[in-house]
């Protein structure tokens, strides 16, 4: 097992080598000065200079990377153009809007897809099976952005049971921090849960179909024991893989939804940082979040290898 | 959401992968009209032809269907809700709703088609030479791996946010994002069908490698790699909107589906149709395309079917 987790983390090396030189790259992907550019046309020779000194621009390439790289190892992202104020610190002030976002979106993607794949697959081929795939593919086609829209003007501003947009901390008042959670993160979830709730039912099914389900029926247990006892037991370890990649979506998908919802997340920071030409933050938050993205995938597969020991050998 | 997107395109994989063997067999191309008949025979996937077909339509003969120019603005017909002469209402600058969605389809799709075809070329190629050329294989797909590393969506703004709004831009960048997941595709299709005899007997003829992976493997890797794609431009749709929602896409005075939503979300309280329409056309078109492909899925690569 511990074998296992080194070889993973050793592999992770390249993959993070690349993101960082994607990262880095970045910037210099723009036509023309990356200065010039984020000062605009007003600016005169001399702030266009300083900032490049700032950026570190007038440095050869490779010397640029290996600060860059050597900086960010030390998670230091330089400062923000805009801000006047570390790249670390900006997003340290908006880890916790995203972070809890992803969380409550992850939690009711639990609590409708797990539920709805066990009923389907256990009535399978019943209208309500039916109706469930059909929620489910409709539920992977509708974009999130839309879908919490729909939420606003809905709940927010026609029935007025939510408050359509804001956002509270949780330590200020929790209560109020929860109800303006609800619309965000179901309209994130609804999505994923569709994705889960199919997989489930075919793991179900398959599941279903074994002599120990059959051994359980005859010894006479009770259809509710078999089912979560036995049958989603062995039927989950293959959505946890899905549950890694639908967190990555929702890391992903919120930066659209908190936008869509004003919350003062690293997605909304982003997205704030494209007009301002704020180059160190975009640079600092998709550093930050493929990282994120990364070791939840890892720390995924090894669950994933430690639910099922058949994997381990190979 | 949708631009949670090759995420979820590659959790399909993964399910999908797990059971499918490439039979060579059976993509042959003698059967073609069988299977298109078996295609047209599910009425879900017949409807959802039907939809796409509706939306080429509006895209190719935009200003014989459009009511009026999508960026004429009359200012005294401005936020009016639905009417005779305004079928979809008109927005803030009293421009038509439905003449704007008649021509945003033209982005959405040549957005949809043009990353798909891009990203499917330069995917096919990096996975053919993945599978078959072991000394490659490494760079490649860590390359593939980096690029995955990323949230597409987030990728895709982080290009964006360099690049600057265009609608070339947005092509380049959603080209660079679905690439690595065709990639994959191909690259594990490659690897079970460079196993076949026939590879081997072409080899021991003494055909050239590129010969061998252009006229062999490619074209029996196909029939995954085309369900793949139909669901590639979906995402591609969903991405592009998102992009533009967020102010990072397609220029605003430009009519798409994700500007008429920006627009809308800002005055949801006085015009609740400059959002719902662009958002439902949206959300009818990407069901339709996943619908296509779950249609396809079936006829093509029945192995991989989901009960």
């Amino acid at each position: 097992m511990i074998a296992y987790i080194v070889r993973r983390l050793v592999s992770l090396i390249p993959v993070m080598l690349i993101v960082g030189v994607v990262v880095f790259g970045l910037v210099h992907l723009t036509p023309g000065d990356p200065a010039g550019v984020i000062l605009g046309d007003r600016a005169t020779a001399e702030d266009v200079d300083r900032l490049r000194d700032q950026l570190g621009l007038n440095d050869p390439l490779p010397v640029q990377f290996i600060n860059w790289i050597s900086g960010v190892v030390r998670l230091d992202f330089g400062e923000s153009v805009f801000l006047g104020e570390p790249v670390t610190q900006a997003l340290l002030d908006r880890v916790v809007p995203t972070t809890l976002l992803t969380f409550y979106a992850l939690i009711i993607q639990l609590a409708i897809g797990i539920p709805l794949g066990v009923f389907a697959a256990v009535n399978r081929g019943s209208l309500v099976d039916r109706a469930l795939t059909a929620v489910a593919i409709s539920g992977a086609a509708i974009p999130t952005f839309f879908l919490g829209i729909m939420l606003i003007l809905v709940f927010g501003v026609k029935l007025q049971w939510l408050p359509a947009i804001g956002y509270v901390q949780p330590t200020e008042d929790f209560s109020a921090h929860f109800v303006r959670m609800l619309m965000p993160a179901f309209s994130l979830g609804f999505s994923s849960a569709g994705l889960l709730a199919r997989m489930v039912r075919s793991s179900m099914l398959d599941v279903l179909q074994d002599d120990y389900i059959r051994t359980a029926f005859a010894k006479g247990l009770a259809r509710r024991r078999v089912v979560v006892g036995h049958a989603l037991r062995n039927a989950f370890i293959p959505a946890i893989t899905v549950i890694g990649t639908s967190i990555a979506a929702l890391l992903g998908g919120a930066v659209v939804t908190e936008t869509v919802f004003t919350i003062p997340g690293m997605g909304r920071l982003v997205v704030q940082s494209i007009a301002r030409r704020d180059y160190p933050i975009i640079q600092g938050a998709v550093m930050v979040i493929a990282l994120a993205y990364v070791l939840v995938n890892l720390v995924v597969d090894i669950l994933y290898v430690y639910a099922d020991p058949r994997i381990r050998v190979g | 959401m949708g631009s949670s997107s090759s995420k979820t395109i590659s959790a399909g994989l993964a399910i999908a992968e797990s059971d499918r063997k490439v039979d060579p067999a059976s993509s042959k191309t003698g059967t073609r009209s069988a299977w298109f008949r078996r295609l047209l025979a599910n009425p879900v996937t017949v409807i959802s032809l039907i939809v796409i077909g509706i939306a080429v339509i509006m895209a190719l003969f935009a200003p014989l269907i459009a009511p009026q120019s999508p960026t004429f603005a009359d200012p005294f017909v401005r936020l009016q809700g639905p009417s005779v002469d305004h079928l979809l209402g008109t927005d803030d600058l009293g421009r038509d709703v439905f003449s704007r969605l008649v021509y945003g389809a033209r982005i959405s799709l040549i957005i949809g088609i043009g990353v798909t075809v891009a990203a499917g070329i330069l995917g096919s190629i990096f996975g053919l030479v993945a599978g078959y050329v072991d000394v490659l294989d490494p760079y490649i797909m860590r390359t593939m791996d980096g690029l995955m590393a990323f949230p597409s969506i987030l990728l895709a703004i982080a290009i964006m946010a360099s690049l600057g709004p265009s609608t070339f831009n947005v092509f380049l960048a959603l080209t660079v994002v679905y690439t690595p997941t065709i990639a994959r595709l191909v690259r594990s299709t490659t690897l079970v069908i460079r196993q076949q005899p026939y590879v081997e007997s072409a080899r021991v003829v003494g055909m050239s490698d590129s010969h061998i992976m252009g006229k062999y493997i490619f074209p029996n890797g196909l029939s995954p790699l085309i369900v793949q794609c139909t669901f590639v431009v979906a995402f591609a749709i969903i991405s592009e909107a998102s992009l533009s929602f967020l102010g990072a896409g397609v220029p605003p005075q430009q009519p798409t589906w994700g500007n008429m939503l920006r627009d809308g979300q800002s005055l949801m309280q006085q015009a609740w149709w400059m959002a719902v329409f662009p958002g439902t056309v949206l959300f009818v078109m990407v069901l339709a395309m996943n619908l296509v492909g779950d249609g396809l899925r079936d006829v093509l690569d029945p192995r991989s079917q989901q009960r």
